[in-house]
């Protein structure tokens, strides 16, 4: 069996409860059960998790560094975007 | 080998006396010992990286089991003075090994390999859920960590066996021939032996015959789904392992696992 005939899977782990699952790497497996186990084995052996998430690579839509000056940069500018912009009047109440 | 195959010396220990609680967790540790050493050949041989990984990890558990279970054993042994891990492990000779000849077998092809990992991960899956219930609280708490362990191993082994009999027309093929190959290796796993009767006997272990029906059951059920079929009895089986006979190759596998620690004993890295 010749390495390129398994697809590729993105492993995404949860090092413990109340945290996000990270990315932690890709493999290759034959079907989506194996690519959990095959995470299991190669992204947890050290307990760095309590729950893994696999998807396959091809079912990722990334966006492209061609496209990061129109996706990014002019998110740059907006400060008004942030909270830390707005000053809150003292008698506003809940907030 | 030097020794005299004659019945008289047949499953004899030269020079030690014959101590069935020594000797049946010798049988436990020595199985583990001897599998995890096979299993760790299919480094860099798997069909993946990944695979060398989860074959490398199943390994390293067996490892683990046997380095509790052959120092528990040492002790039980006894002063004068006690052997630990290593000295059981690396210092021994083929006739005082006591495990089953499934495990010293050669590799084979991928399809043996997941053929005795789902035979041999699912008849440690139910000793070790016996010994829970041991008398010998030291080997109840190694069973109480072991039995995690070889619950992943028979999933992944059923799983390749799912996947190869249900695969294509030639990975169903294999599969099946590496069932028959490996199926004259099963029934010495289920065969009583002076030391676990007297285990059994004594609460601290469990009849190996009673184990193996259930055993069976379960791989059956595993293959029926694969669409492969339980090879029909065979005609010879492997016996002896618990009394120290073993095939031709252990030799050579002891003489690879034991070379470093003879030529240069205590090596430490």
């Amino acid at each position: 069996m010749s390495s390129g005939s398994w697809p590729l899977w993105e492993v995404f782990v949860r090092a413990r409860r109340g945290l996000s699952h990270v990315h932690a790497g890709s493999l290759h497996a034959p079907d989506r059960e194996m690519a959990l186990r095959n995470a299991r084995d190669v992204y947890t052996r050290r307990q760095e998790g309590v729950s893994i998430w696999v998807v396959a690579s091809e079912d990722i839509t990334a966006s492209s560094p061609d496209e990061r000056d129109s996706f990014f940069d002019p998110a740059a500018d907006k400060v008004y975007r942030h909270p830390t912009f707005y000053d809150v009047p003292e008698d506003v109440e809940y907030l | 080998m030097t020794e005299q195959h004659t019945t008289e010396t047949v499953g004899a220990d030269p020079g030690r006396v014959a101590d069935p609680a020594f000797d049946y967790l010798l049988g436990l540790g020595d199985d583990a010992l001897i599998y995890a050493q096979r299993l760790g050949e299919w480094l860099t041989h798997a069909p993946q990286i990944e695979e060398d990984m989860a074959l490398g990890n199943v390994a390293l558990d067996l490892i683990g089991q046997a380095r509790a279970l052959l120092t528990h054993a040492g002790e039980v042994e006894g002063p004068d003075p006690v052997r630990d891990e290593d000295d059981l492990a690396m210092l021994r000779h083929e006739r005082e090994f006591r495990n089953v000849q499934l495990v010293e077998q050669p590799r084979g092809d991928f399809a043996h390999e997941m053929a005795r990992l789902l035979w041999f991960s699912t008849y440690q899956r139910a000793l070790y859920s016996a010994l829970l219930t041991s008398t010998d609280e030291t080997l109840a708490g190694v069973a109480a960590k072991a039995v995690k362990e070889v619950d992943y191993h028979r999933d992944h082994a059923t799983q390749w066996v799912l996947r190869l009999g249900d695969g294509t027309e030639e990975s169903h093929d294999r599969m099946q021939a590496a069932l028959v190959a490996v199926h004259p290796y099963v029934a010495e796993l289920g065969e009583d032996h002076g030391a676990a009767r007297w285990a059994a006997e004594h609460g601290v272990g469990v009849l190996p015959s009673s184990l193996i029906d259930a055993v069976n059951a379960s791989v059956a059920g595993v293959l029926e789904q694969a669409t492969l079929s339980m090879p029909d009895a065979p005609r010879w089986h492997a016996r002896g392992g618990r009394a120290g006979v073993h095939s031709e190759v252990m030799g050579y596998l002891l003489a690879e696992m034991q070379h470093l620690h003879r030529s240069h004993p205590g090596a430490r890295w």
